[in-house]
Parts: C-alpha cells; structure tokens; sequence
C-alpha cells in the first residue's frame, strides 16, 4: 500500500496552514507574538451647521483603508438622523438625513485608524483627464505659459507638477500666476492645469495626525498620477511626498462635506494617539471577511471567548498524543488530562491540583463504602456524580467561609467527568493495586499539568486564536505522530533487561 | 542510576514497540471486522466447537441481571468454576472459585467468598465494569480446568498458560506464563506472574521473567525453571496455528492455551492486541522472526506452517547454561 496519499495529505495540511498563517500575517498585520504593541489613532470629526427648518441631508467623506494606516472601527453619534454609509467614486461617505430640523446641529463621527507601517499602498484608479477644460480671455494665455515654462523645466508628470507649484510660491510669483490667483483657488487651479497638460490629477483632503489635537482642519493636496505611480504635493510649496502622519480623510476629489438645508457648515477634527497591545487592535479589526481572511473575529464577542477556549483544545490534546505515542505515559481515560487541564485554566493551578487531589481522594473512599452495597454500574456511578458534587458544594462553602474565595472556582471542575475517573480509578485500585492508580493518576496529572502550561503559554493563545491556519499544522503533526512506528522513550526502560545480556 | 537504553541497541535486538505493533502488524493484518470473534470470549467458544479445537467445557452463561439469582442453580454440583466477561480484556474480572465448601467459595489463594460475592460479581460483570469501553456485558462460567499435574511445581494457585503469538498462521514465539503469590494466581505478567520463554522447536524453557527482571526458578515454589519441559507441544503449537483460519485470518494473533489432564491443549482464549512482554520472556525481539514470516508465500496448510517455526526458530536455553556457569563458579 502506498503511503503518497498520506505524505501529499500532510503536506497539503501543512502547505495550506502555514499560506493561510502567513497570509493573515502580511495582509493583516497580525502580528506573532502577543507583546507587540501597535499605535491606534483615534480621530473624532465633529459637523456642525445651522438647519433652516426644513429637510436636511448631509454627506460627508470617511477615510477608509490606506497606507500607513487601516480602519479598525467606527461609531456615529447623530440623534434622530438617519444614516447611511455609501460607496461613491471610490471614496466612502456616510450620508445623514432628517425631516425636520432647526438650530444648531451637531454630528459625531469617530473612527479608530491603526497605524501600520509596513502597509502597502492600495492601489487607486488614477482620475479621468478633463479634456474640455475652456478658458476665457485673457486667462488661456497665462495658462498656456505657466504651462510651457513648467513642462520646459521637467522630465515627468511630478517635476511638472512640483515646478508648476513653485511657479505660484511667493519667489517666483509672476505675472501669470497673480493673474490666475485672483479668479481661481490655487487647488483647483493647479489640478486643472495639470489637466490641461495631460497629467491626470485630483485635489484630496488630509488630516495631520498629532497627539491630543483639538478643533484641526483639513488640509489640500494635489494628488499626481503617473502611471501606475502617484504622489502628494503640498500646493503652497510643491513639496512632494506624503507626511507620516498624514491620514488622507477624503481621496476621490470630491467635496468633503455637503450640507443641504443648513448654513454655517463646517467639520472639525479632534484626534487621540493611543498604544495598545496588538492582539488587541487584532480583535477590534473591522470584520471583512472573505474566505481567506476567515477569523473568528467577526463572530460576537461572547462567542469569541467560548472559541478561545475550543481553538485551544488541539493543542492539549497534541500533548497528549505526544505523551502517549513519543513518551508512553499511562493516562486514566485518554483525553481526561484535557478536560482537567481546562478546568485548571479557570481554577488556576495551585487551586485546581489541590482541589483535584481532594475531591477524587474523598470520591476514593466514599466509593469504596458504595462498593460494598452491590450496586449496578449506572446507579453507582450516578452516586459518585452526586458524592462529587457534595464533595464540590462542601469544599466551596467551607472555603468560603474561611475567606479563601479561590475554593469557590473549583466548580469548574467537569463533574461527571471526575466521577468517571474515581469509578476507574477504584476498579484499577482493586484489581492491580494501589501502585497502578498511582502510576495512572500520576500519568494523568502530569499529562494535565503540561498541557495545562501549554495552554495558559500567552504566545500559544495567541496563536491559536488569531491563525486558523494553526489548526491545520496542528492536525498534520498529529497526522505523522499517528504514523510513527518507533520506540517510546519509556520502552528504552522497560526493554533495558533485554539488552544487558 | 542510569536504567535506560538506546533505541539502537533495542533495534538491534529486534525488540518490537507499541507503536510498530499497533500501526505496522495489528493495523495491517488484524481486520477490525474479525475482532467481534475474538474480543468475545462465548463467540470464539462456540467458533472454536464448529472447528473442533478443544476449549474448557462452558457451563452457562448469564444474560441478564435476572439470570444472577439462577446462578445458584447453575453452580449446584461443580466443585471448581471460572466466571469471566465475555468481552473482559487484559484478565479483568476473571474470578476462579478452586472449590465449594460449605457453601463458600474458595478462591485459589484461599479467601473465602459468599454466594453473594459471587452474584455481585456476576452482576458487575453484566454493567460491563471490566469489558472494553464499559458495554454491558455477558458472563461466562466455565468449567475449571484439571490442569496437568506434571506442571504443578511450576505454579502457585492459577492455572499456568501458554501463550503462542500466531502470525499469518505460523506460531512465532510462545512463553509460559505461571501464576505467582503476588499476581493473585492470575497469569497476567504486569500484575507479577513470571513468564517463561518456549523454544517453538521443542517446548523447552529459554529463559524465565519476573517484573521484567531475569529469574531462574519459580519466586514461590522455588523450583527450577530449566527443566521446565510443555507435554504434547506438538499438538499445542498445530491447535495454536489453526486459530488463524478458524479467526478468518485475522494475521497478528495472541492464542492462549491451557494443558488440562484428560483433554491435552485447550483454547483459553484468543487476543487480538497481544503484548510485547513475551519478548522480554524470550530475550529476543520478534522482529526478525516476523520479518521471515512475511516473506513466505501464503496458502500453506497448519502442518507445515508449524514444521517451518519449529525449523527456523530453534533455540538453545540460556537456563542451562547459566545453571553450569553458575556451577562451574561454585
């Protein structure tokens, strides 16, 4: 029979974990350890106009995903408005109406971007050129100057731009340019100029990211394609390139507020730099799941903590398939360890050994008295379930009362699951002797123990819950473990005998 | 302390472990459809009539909680008896009543049990407390067995067996396993019995275990193992290879056998898991052994299956030859 199958199984399996591991490293910047700290902005926009007591709509752009920054999430605070986020010319809005209003209006709009450096740019459809751009006397002829002289002293499309931007700095203002100035803003001006000369371009809005800012504005930029590229100039200084810190908040070239039905409109930004933990800025990453990106991120919180737990449930079981198949550790009830390691995790260890120590040394005793009432399976067992419980209440109220309130987590302990291991435990002890339950609790106890430790290690959780992907090395390794023929480390003792003649 | 050796050595050796036996000989030649036959003892019983291998006369069985309170009735008139779970593994409760006394049973080891021991027992037995994964189960009561007395200084209490691991038909190692004070006269090895290796060819011990440690006599009765010599092992090792078609060839076969006095070799039971512990008893490593059975062409018939292991896995006793070097220091 041939084992390819298998090996292009396992190798499928680990070939797919690592990829979808890996993927969600680099296109989500989840990070490997749960120590990283990542920086999160958290900006507030504040809209405020003067309604005239009629209907009002207002449509206001919203960042979304950029370099150097991505959104994590986003609240509105608006009442007695509708809203509505939408998706227009590549630029994202959100849009509130309202029937009838008066007064001053306020609406809130935060959103919580996190930093990430190493983010590449998405990339962005360049604008459609304006060919139909038409001048009136005499402001073609300064056009077609300021033009020439510009295209004259540049190579591409961002020298043309940076010289066309200097040729309206204060130095080398001339004749042209004041003339232009006064019938047009210098930001549509430069992006219908740069039109003209065939250079596809955009006025976009932007943000300076500063730390505990106040009542800031937006600042203008002129967005220049060329090809497949594009960059930032600063239209006072034609200084080009992007400041870290710059988040662009409104990047289609459209208007980035529009109020109908008010007066006085105008937004205001305050801004909040915060570090959090990584894993932390993971969880609150705005769910855009597609098949690749599947996290459980997306689920509600609640059910978020439950699969916390289920995801790690592989990696004690991995301990013991280790324990069983490399060392040959004897266990009562295979997968028992687990399930007292998991109650471990709530009790904490200490607790949870001492607490498992003396609940199944009480349920030892107590089912020895049972053993001599000749009672069927079930029902005995069903009386050690109850017993244990008794045990449980009783533990819990006594250390209550002594003031010791960590007693009162060892009800996490799975009952049926410890009645199970007493009944197993007395059978062994009766037939093979005490030595056998010892060597069997010990086995278990240990099994629990470090797979408690491996469940607890911080760097595991976070693995575990942040990369599905993990599932799958984890069930390719237990694949080869189940396909291992050698010898256990505890056989190397018990075949000693054998070798020394 | 250092009480550990080297993979290499063990490979060396030929030492088989868990793990190979479980993926490469049970995963491989036992097909999980056969085990039904073989993890319950009444079916092999009843297998083993059709085919005509001798097994301990059954006396009943008991189906249901009911039928304890029959078992009275059942027991009148047998003096010793075994009841066993059917599908009990590892000799868990099996319980051996040497003989009745006034209406309480004896256990070899001479503790005495009440009626109502025995019924508990039965009743146990019936919840499944000692049968894989704790189905309910049948009890089986079977006649004791009048074992050889040519055997008895060899033993305390149980009834010695043998055991032969069968594979793909051929009987590749067997040892003797004799009940101690401290195995509770069960023939369990892990629980203390002392296994004794058999030379396939001729029946004679290779070499005696206790604890996993060299022993050269027998811990209670302090007789000798050397002469230790198994009557009518001819016979025993064909009744051993004709479980394999009896089984439906199921390849990795642990047969257990007993010697009774009027009857020769009788089928105690079949396993489909058997232990490594017999290699400890032989001092050898099956690998090699069964690497050569996996070469031979299958089809062959019993006889010659048995004529080919008492061929090829000859050996001489490392008892003898230990008692002269133990003379010659004398």
């Amino acid at each position: 029979m041939s084992r390819l199958p298998f090996y292009l199984l396992v190798g499928l399996l680990l070939v797919m974990g690592i990829g979808l591991s890996v993927h969600r490293h680099v296109t989500l910047e989840v990070p490997w350890t749960p120590g990283e700290q990542r920086e999160v902005w958290e900006v507030e926009a504040l809209v405020n106009f003067t309604a005239q007591d009629g209907p009002v709509l207002v449509n206001m752009a919203l960042p979304s995903r950029q370099q150097s920054f991505r959104l994590l999430t986003e609240h509105t605070a608006s009442p007695g408005y509708g809203l509505a986020f939408l998706e227009e010319n590549g630029g994202r809005r959100a849009q509130w109406s309202i029937r009838d209003a008066s007064g001053n209006q306020q609406l809130y709009y935060t959103t919580q971007m996190l930093a990430t450096p190493d983010a590449r740019p998405p990339g962005i459809e360049p604008p459609e050129l304006h060919s139909d751009i038409i001048w009136e006397r005499p402001y073609d002829t300064a056009a077609a100057q300021m033009i020439e002289r510009a295209w004259n002293r540049s190579a591409d499309g961002f020298t043309f731009a940076r010289e066309l931007i200097r040729d309206f700095g204060d130095e080398r203002q001339g004749e042209n340019s004041r003339l232009l100035l006064t019938q047009f803003e210098r930001g549509p001006l430069l992006v219908r100029l740069l039109n003209q000369a065939g250079v596809p371009a955009r006025e976009v809005s932007g943000l300076l990211l500063e730390d505990a800012r106040r009542r800031q504005t937006l600042s203008q930029w002129v967005q220049v394609f060329d090809g497949e590229r594009w960059a930032l100039f600063d239209p006072a200084t034609g200084e080009q390139g992007r400041p870290d810190n710059l988040l662009l908040w409104e990047a289609s070239g459209q208007a980035v507020l529009e109020v109908q039905g008010g007066t006085n409109s105008r937004v205001t930004f305050s801004m909040l730099n915060r570090n959090q933990p990584a894993a932390a800025a993971v969880r609150s990453q705005l769910a855009e799941d597609t098949l690749l990106n599947f996290s459980i991120h997306s689920l509600p919180l609640e059910e978020q903590a439950l699969f916390q737990t289920i995801l790690l449930i592989p990696i004690g079981a991995l301990v013991v398939v280790i324990l069983r198949i490399l060392v040959g550790i004897k266990t009562s009830g295979t997968f028992m360890p687990v399930l007292i390691a998991l109650a471990f995790i709530q009790t904490t260890l200490i607790t949870g050994l001492v607490g498992f120590l003396l609940i199944v040394a009480v349920g030892l005793v107590i089912r020895n008295y049972l053993s001599y009432l000749n009672l069927l399976l079930v029902a005995r067992v069903t009386a050690v379930i109850i017993t244990v419980i008794a045990i449980i209440s009783l533990f819990s109220v006594l250390s209550y009362r002594f003031g010791l309130n960590a007693g009162l987590t060892i009800t996490f302990f799975p009952m049926i699951i410890l009645s199970w291991t007493i009944e197993r435990m007395s059978i062994l002890w009766e037939e093979e002797g005490p030595r056998e339950v010892l060597i069997q609790g010990g086995g278990s106890l240990l099994t629990a123990v470090i797979a408690f430790l491996a469940m607890t290690n911080p760097w595991v959780r976070h693995i575990t819950f942040n990369f599905l992907g993990v599932q799958m090395i984890l069930m390719a390794l237990i694949l080869l473990l189940g396909n291992y023929t050698g010898y256990r480390l505890l056989e190397l003792r018990r075949f000693k005998p054998i070798t020394e003649d | 302390m250092w009480n550990w050796t080297s993979p290499g050595k063990l490979r060396a050796k030929g030492i088989i472990g868990m793990n190979r036996r479980n993926i490469r000989y049970i995963g491989r030649y036992n097909d999980r459809r056969l085990y039904p036959l073989v993890d319950d003892k009444l079916k092999t019983k009843i297998l083993a009539q059709e085919y005509g291998i001798t097994t301990p006369a059954l006396i009943g069985t008991v189906a249901t909680q009911f039928g304890v309170k029959h078992l009275r009735e059942m027991l009148h008139g047998h003096d010793g008896f075994v009841i066993k779970p059917a599908k009990g593994s590892g000799g868990k409760g099996i319980l051996v009543i040497d003989h009745v006394e006034d209406g309480a049973f004896i256990k070899p080891s001479g503790v005495r049990l009440t009626l109502k021991d025995v019924e508990r027992h039965a009743s146990n037995i019936l919840s499944g407390l000692y049968s894989l994964g704790g189905s309910p189960d049948v009890a089986v009561v079977e006649a004791l067995i009048n074992f050889d007395e040519r055997l008895a200084e060899y033993t305390y209490e149980g009834v010695p067996d043998i055991r032969v691991i069968v594979f793909l038909g051929y009987p590749v190692m067997a040892m003797m396993r004799l009940s101690t004070a401290a195995s509770d006269g069960k023939a369990n090895l892990h629980q203390g019995a002392v296994g004794v290796g058999l030379d396939i060819a001729t029946g004679t011990a290779i070499r005696g275990v206790q604890f996993d440690r060299t022993r050269l006599d027998h811990p209670d009765t302090g007789h000798e193992l050397a002469s230790l010599h198994i009557p009518d092992w001819d016979t025993l090792l064909l009744l051993a290879a004709g479980c394999y078609e009896m089984t439906g060839l199921l390849g990795y076969l642990g047969t257990d056998v007993v010697l009774d006095r009027d009857h020769g070799p009788m089928l105690l039971e079949l396993n489909a898991r058997p232990g490594l512990a017999i290699q400890m008893a032989n001092g050898e490593g099956l690998r090699r052994r069964l690497d050569l059975i996996e070469r031979q062409p299958a089809g062959c018939p019993p006889e010659e299956r048995v004529a080919f292991a008492q061929h090829h896995f000859a050996r001489r006793s490392e008892l003898e030859s230990n008692a002269v070097s133990a003379a010659l220091a004398v």
